[in-house]
């Protein structure tokens, strides 16, 4: 990899990625290159491996072979420059804490080892609220949010980090239609602002609206590329196992998606 | 009362039980409400149970009844079986429950055995070590509140420096990690702390019911407060008032075992706490909930008397309580209804039994109607 030179303009290479959890693979062979500044929606059924690429692309699961740069280094060089939003699942929104508290932990890759936060982090955790629409909410216990608001705070969290690269997992999952907007509207800001953005994204729907790059994943990387040529409808056969039902738009370049079944169940 | 306030200042077996009480229970206590938060809550009784074999071992590769060696030898033993808790949990298929208590039983069942052939062994008749087992309070020397004191104060210290860590680690460590802090190291640093906040309390609680000292206190004070800093320090003091108080009503009275004095009096503050604490506690709950469901049963009758009279036409004209009931899901308790409503001048009973809308209740109907045809 020492072409980086050539590459300066990608976000992300990923070269033969493969990740399995005891003997069954949940990526194979996973190669990928997404240009800096697009907004990217990754897309597949259930089980498809998206919320694990992006585990591996952050280093939190270890592959079993392949290799992952951003910005042309290896992750841990470029940690902050990488902001993550996880599912709002994942953790207990009975914590004892509030939302300016959640928000602040964007900031603790700044203060490093020990210090704590102070006036200037509480300002900008106010800020990013602000941006989120969520200013009023600062002071509240986080048990009190709604799953949209859990989403806008956790959003909130990574914007402080003020990062150049975003990895969103499902940010648009069971979120009330104001968060939607509010997210979406981020999302184009960042896009103004250079930034580079992938979301695990659920609705087949939304995507040539929402995003100007997809990739289309089931184990396997389906397509990788502009929206417009690459979220066709043989594409997304290939990626859900023809489980899925299309009408082709008459003024449309790209199928439109009406339904789209989840894939295979996994075990 | 006044007595024993009086013999805590003069006396000096009952000073010095009820600083270790102190001691243990603040660094238990503080600890604790980081294990509650993280669900380790099994992992305290299985680490607890494991610590007696160290106990015993340490006596006898030692000879020594010296509190520090003791400890050490149990911290080990507590350490190990940890370790072997996530061995078994990440190596083989065994679920995460079915290994504490593998690891429990086996540890308790090999330190019983070693404690007997102890008690067997001519040189060490007074060997002491079964206190180990339920706690004695009154046997506690100053040299032990110093060994306690000695392992109590880094654990607290290295506990408010990671503060921030520990916070982010019992929150959201996969984010953590994200964002370059070693969240493995300091799982590990956690745990290694709850492992010596358990261990200075064996003596005076005993290994059995120690785990009592770490879940109880974490679990009451998360009743009374949403916030972090705040559910510490006051999981430390309930730790600390309950070690003080058991530790000081069983060594006033001959043959009262310490561990269970001290986890009667934590299970009083836990069961107010989980009773009458503001907003989560279960009297609250009960009385909100009886409220919501009367004020909702009001409101179904009045939405349904709202819509008889939609259907005359006219707000004014009456019906029988029964027809009101049938409509509004039975007649039992329809009459005292109608009364509370009546009280509210919602609705009005005419001269002959019937009853219909006042005006304000009109509009009350009205909107309940609205609210049931939007949400």
């Amino acid at each position: 990899m020492s072409d980086s030179g050539a590459k300066q303009d990608l976000a992300i290479e990923v070269f033969d990625l493969t990740v399995a959890y005891r003997d069954k693979p949940v990526l194979w062979d996973i190669d990928l290159e997404v240009p800096e500044g697009v907004l990217m929606a990754v897309v597949g059924p259930n089980g498809a491996g998206k919320t694990t690429m992006m585990k591996s692309l952050l280093g939190l699961i270890k592959p079993a072979a392949g290799q992952v740069r951003i910005f042309g280094k290896p992750y841990a060089e470029v940690r902050s420059e990488v902001g993550y939003v996880p599912q709002r699942g994942t953790v207990d929104w009975d914590f004892p804490t509030t939302v300016i508290d959640v928000v602040m932990m964007g900031a603790y890759a700044n203060l490093g080892w020990f210090k704590r936060p102070g006036r200037k982090e509480h300002e900008a955790a106010l800020h990013a609220l602000d941006r989120v629409g969520m200013k009023p909410f600062a002071d509240r216990q986080i048990s009190q949010l709604s799953g949209g608001q859990q989403q806008r705070v956790f959003l909130a969290r990574a914007l402080l980090q003020d990062a150049r690269l975003y990895l969103m997992d499902e940010p648009f999952q069971g979120v009330d239609a104001t968060t939607e907007r509010a997210i979406i509207d981020i999302l184009r800001e960042m896009r103004k602002e250079g930034k580079t953005v992938i979301v695990v994204h659920h609705d087949l729907q939304t995507v040539p609206e929402y995003f100007d790059w997809v990739t289309l994943l089931n184990v396997r990387r389906i397509a990788s590329g502009p929206v417009e040529d690459v979220f066709t409808e043989d594409n997304l056969r290939l990626a859900y196992g023809g489980k899925i039902a299309f009408i082709t738009g008459q003024n449309h370049d790209h199928p439109e998606v009406v339904e789209a079944m989840e894939g295979k169940e996994e075990v | 009362m006044s007595d024993i306030l009086r013999l805590l200042i003069t006396d000096y077996t009952l000073r010095t039980v009820a600083l270790g009480a102190t001691v243990l229970g603040v660094t238990s206590g503080a600890l604790g409400a980081f294990a509650v938060l993280r669900r380790q809550a099994l992992l305290g009784d299985a680490v607890s149970h494991a610590t007696l074999p160290g106990i015993a071992l340490a006596f006898l590769l030692t000879q020594s009844k010296a509190p520090l060696v003791l400890l050490v030898g149990a911290a080990i033993a507590g350490w190990l079986g940890t370790l072997l808790v996530l061995a078994v949990v990440n190596n083989t298929r065994i679920k995460e429950d079915a290994a504490l208590g593998l690891i429990l039983s086996v540890f308790f069942g090999g330190g019983l055995v070693l404690l007997t052939l102890i008690q067997k062994m001519p040189i060490a008749t007074q060997a002491g070590l079964d206190k180990f087992l339920f706690g004695q309070a009154a046997a506690l020397v100053e040299s032990d509140v110093i060994a306690m004191a000695v392992l109590a104060v880094p654990t607290l210290l290295l506990t408010a420096l990671f503060w921030k860590e520990f916070k982010l680690l019992s929150f959201d460590p996969e984010y953590g990690a994200t964002l370059g802090f070693k969240m493995r190291t300091m799982d590990i640093l956690l745990t290694s702390l709850i492992v010596i906040a358990i261990v200075i309390g064996l003596q005076t609680v005993g290994v059995v019911l120690m785990s009592a000292m770490i879940v109880a206190p974490g679990a009451a004070a998360r009743q009374w407060t949403d916030r972090l800093s705040v559910m510490v320090i006051l999981s430390a003091l309930f730790g600390a008032v309950s070690g003080v108080t058991g530790a000081v009503i069983s060594s006033t009275m001959a043959h009262l075992p310490t561990g269970p004095t001290i986890v009667l009096v934590v299970s009083v503050i836990v069961v107010i706490s989980l009773a009458f604490a503001p907003n989560r506690g279960l009297v609250w709950s009960y009385l909100r909930e009886r409220r919501n469901r009367s004020r909702m049963r009001l409101e179904a009758v009045l939405g349904n008397m709202g819509l008889m009279a939609r259907q005359h036409g006219q707000q004014t004209v009456g019906h029988t309580s029964s027809a009101i009931g049938a409509m509004s899901g039975g007649r039992i308790g329809i009459d005292a209804r109608l009364r509370d409503l009546e009280q509210d001048k919602l609705v009005v009973q005419d001269s002959d039994g019937l009853w219909a809308l006042t005006e304000r209740g009109n509009q009350k109907a009205a909107e309940i109607m609205q609210r049931g045809v939007t949400e």
